[in-house]
């Protein structure tokens, strides 16, 4: 700790734990990211199994409402920030330095700092299931005052978990950030970057922006529950809404957070297999800024019926719907990359081709919400539940999906069996339809989110809907045994295992060494 | 590996790449420990138990302060040994800008909130505007700012009075802005290499960021012990102290930094042209002289 080592005394990677614990390889956190975000992945998709457990049938079978709510909680944050985020943070890890010609990513201490405030993090949030008074039960976005005033103990673990998980995504961002500004090798210009670079940058500046208006609005529950102030409360001259406020500026960039880096794998992914380049890159890069841009002055669509003024109604409706423009460029570009190409349909291609489909569903159905006279039939109800799922599940988590089949080979030199990546994604996409699909019936029925129980009426669909989820649960069990089954007993892969992929990550043999481009290779 | 000689042929050879650390994991593990004992301490507080909490919250502040300095000792080691080429310096120029950039992020928050209250909030609440039906609520209630009468005053007790801007904070406004000069001053000096009058500006600016906490602390004083204006006073006392207190925790920091630069200057570290260390810290200065100038015009004089 006190030598002042050189990086050409670290050559190989170190043996046993501490190559994990005090590691400063991009590949090696990357690796422990991905890891982390599979394992929390299948926490949360624990809890979402309790969820549609207890909404197989009307009436309440198997919890307590009280613990229905802790578990549709922990599962949102959990998937958002434990699964989702990281994810894509070690999938950044891993290719941004591949793909820019960097030895590893700018300041690798911090990186690995990044991580291990993730696993104590989420050990505090989860731990919170067994305190006095139970697991936090305010829903994934904890309004105020249900996440103050009639908030449980844990509430407290829950606000301090949030700042460290954020102080770790801060750290990340920056990192990022300082990677591809200052990393990129000789003539890897601007526009020659890979969209996910891109993607990446874009949303390492979104995270800066947010984190700490999260961390802010933290501060002030904490500060209401146990220091008296009144940011929340009427009484004392605040407000309810300034949390909603609040919390959807962050929350509103979060989701392109979640979201951008998967435009960046599916625009890497579908020219790949389209042996075509992608069309439209620039428009690509500018539809992508132009989504960040707009994410800022959106966050009051999701309070429409909470009493904003009517003038906030209009503007916040038109720049929401605005958001339709550069996403329709995206999808269109996908599209025409497709058209004429040489097509294949290995299994990354298959994830990706059902994100453009899918991810477009939960768009239309998001450009529904944001009418505003018609929000005020849909909101709150699984009508949003549908739309939000449609986006992240086959929208996020598939990319993450793909991106990891893609670039496996690449990470453990090995190939996954083609015949069990397509079971798992014919399962998959099947999966996820008919869990979600039929939430968008109930939700316009009128069956509101978050309750245990409900009418009669919605039972069939529910049914059907809780049927999918299971189908969908057990089948990512097949994921895990696929990438255990390639780690372990894949067949060798090539340096560049697909024939029509780009990019400086290929150039490099597979498994990819443990230190890669410690001279940058030279980019025409 | 010196500065110079590196400079534009090869920007990206030898960029260095530390060893394996076990520094990362252990702050990762204080942080923990501290956050772990500040809730602990927090739930126990509310509910009127005593707490090991504070134990496990000074353990956790001490092993992190101990291992950022232990972290920060060994960075500035890894410079002296002229470890860091022209690119890694680039990452921490990067690196502190945008965290800078994150820190104005977490101070927009708060003056979001209170740009919110005095626009929407209060007025609706107070009967005026688009939401002002509100006024139901807390009926009779008229809204002002100051806030010196809350819509509930039994819940919330409001102040007698509030800090006005011209007296200790007009001070306290010059005080700040004379430290940026000062330590603009010293950042000439450091780059003439006029050692002396660099130490001697850099004294200077931490006394006047001593001073200025000082000043804090006794306004602060008054304001508790005279004038009713607490954190619990409502949205008024709220808003105040969250943000000149979180302003007042980022001089303190501020300050510490700049006392690690004058030690480092005092030692004869940092070159005319290679001194990022005091450039952070003077950008930080900056910033938090930033902050203070819309504190004194958004809670202080309007």
């Amino acid at each position: 700790m006190t030598t002042l080592d050189h990086d050409h005394s670290d050559h190989g990677p170190a043996k046993g734990l501490s190559r994990w614990l005090f590691s400063t390889n991009h590949k090696d956190i990357g690796t422990l990211y991905l890891w982390f975000s599979l394992s929390m992945f299948f926490l949360g998709g624990l809890f979402a199994m309790v969820i549609r457990a207890e909404l197989f049938q009307p009436g309440l079978q198997l919890v307590q409402p009280e613990f229905f709510n802790q578990m549709t909680t922990m599962h949102g944050l959990i998937m958002v920030f434990g699964a989702v985020m990281p994810a894509f943070v070690g999938l950044a890890n891993w290719m941004i330095p591949l793909m820019i010609g960097a030895p590893d990513m700018a300041l690798p201490r911090m990186n690995n700092l990044s991580f291990w405030i993730l696993p104590f993090a989420f050990a505090m949030l989860v731990s919170t299931l067994f305190m006095e008074g139970g697991a936090p039960d305010f829903g994934w976005t904890f309004y105020a005052p249900l996440s103050t005033t009639y908030a449980p103990p844990s509430v407290t673990f829950f606000i301090f978990a949030v700042h460290i998980m954020g102080a770790s995504s801060i750290m990340g961002a920056i990192n990022v950030i300082a990677t591809i500004l200052n990393m990129r090798a000789p003539g890897m210009t601007w526009m020659k970057m890979p969209l996910f670079v891109w993607t990446w940058l874009i949303t390492a500046f979104l995270l800066i922006a947010v984190m700490p208006v999260l961390a802010g609005v933290v501060t002030m529950m904490l500060m209401d529950i146990h220091f008296g102030t009144s940011f929340f409360s009427a009484a004392g001259g605040g407000s309810p809404l300034l949390f909603q406020h609040l919390f959807w500026f962050f929350g509103h960039p979060e989701v392109y957070i979640m979201i951008l880096p998967a435009f960046g794998v599916v625009s890497a992914i579908i020219p790949a297999f389209a042996r075509k380049k992608l069309f439209g890159y620039h428009s690509m890069v500018w539809a992508t800024a132009s989504i960040a841009v707009l994410s800022f002055i959106v966050w009051a669509h999701h309070m429409f019926t909470v009493g904003i003024p009517f003038a906030g109604e209009l503007f916040f409706m038109a720049s929401t719907m605005l958001i339709a423009v550069p996403t329709g460029v995206k999808v269109f570009n996908w599209v025409a990359t497709m058209f004429h190409g040489s097509m294949t349909f290995e299994t990354p291609m298959l994830f990706a081709i059902a994100f453009v489909v899918l991810f477009t569903i939960g768009g239309f159905s998001g450009l529904m919400l944001a009418v505003a006279p018609a929000d005020f039939q849909y909101h709150d109800t699984y009508f949003v539940v549908a739309h939000f799922h449609y986006v992240l599940v086959p929208g996020a988590v598939f990319s993450i999906i793909a991106a990891t089949y893609y670039w496996l080979p690449k990470w453990c030199g090995r190939m996954y069996n083609e015949t069990l990546g397509k079971t798992h994604f014919w399962l998959s996409f099947i999966g996820v339809n008919v869990t979600f699909f039929p939430q968008h019936f109930i939700g316009l029925a009128g069956m509101p989110r978050r309750i245990p129980d409900y009418a009669v009426q919605f039972a069939d669909f529910n049914m059907v809907s809780s049927i999918g989820a299971f189908f969908f649960g057990s089948s990512q069990l097949l994921f895990l045994f696929i990438i255990i089954h390639t780690i372990v007993a894949g067949k060798k892969a090539e340096a560049k295992p697909w024939e029509g992929a780009e990019g400086l990550e290929w150039t490099v043999p597979s498994p990819a060494p443990h230190h890669t481009f410690e001279t940058p290779p030279d980019v025409k | 590996m010196s500065a110079t000689q590196e400079h534009h042929t090869h920007p990206h050879e030898h960029y260095f790449v530390p060893a394996k650390s076990r520094l990362p994991i252990l702050t990762a593990f204080a942080m923990f420990v501290l956050v772990f004992g500040s809730a602990r301490l927090f739930v126990d507080m509310s509910q009127n138990k005593n707490s090991i909490g504070e134990w496990i919250l000074l353990a956790g502040f001490l092993m992190l302060a101990w291992v950022l300095y232990v972290w920060f000792a060994h960075i500035i080691k890894e410079n002296q040994a002229g470890l860091a080429g022209p690119q890694l310096n680039r990452s921490y120029v990067w690196g502190m800008g945008w965290f800078i950039f994150s820190e104005v992020m977490f101070f927009a928050a708060f003056f979001g909130a209170l740009f919110y209250v005095r626009t929407f909030a209060g007025p609706w609440i107070g009967g005026e505007g688009a939401k002002g039906a509100t006024n139901m609520l807390y009926e009779g209630f008229k809204y002002s700012w100051p806030m010196l009468s809350n819509p509930d005053n039994s819940q919330f007790t409001p102040p007698q009075g509030v800090i006005h801007g011209m007296g200790l904070p007009a001070l306290n406004t010059l005080i700040l802005i004379a430290s940026s000069f000062t330590l603009t001053m010293a950042h000439f000096s450091l780059r003439l290499n006029e050692r002396p009058q660099l130490v001697r500006w850099m004294l200077l600016t931490v006394a006047l960021g001593i001073v200025f906490l000082m000043l804090q602390i006794t306004e602060y004083y008054e304001a508790y012990n005279h004038l009713g204006l607490t954190l619990a006073s409502g949205i008024y006392g709220s808003t105040f102290f969250m943000l000149t207190g979180f302003h007042g925790a980022h001089v303190t920091i501020g300050t510490l930094m700049l006392i690690v630069q004058l030690l480092r200057c005092q030692q004869g570290h940092f070159t005319e042209h290679d001194h990022f260390g005091f450039e952070a810290s003077a950008w930080y200065w900056h910033f938090v002289d930033v902050v203070w100038i819309c504190l004194f015009v958004f809670v202080y004089l309007l």
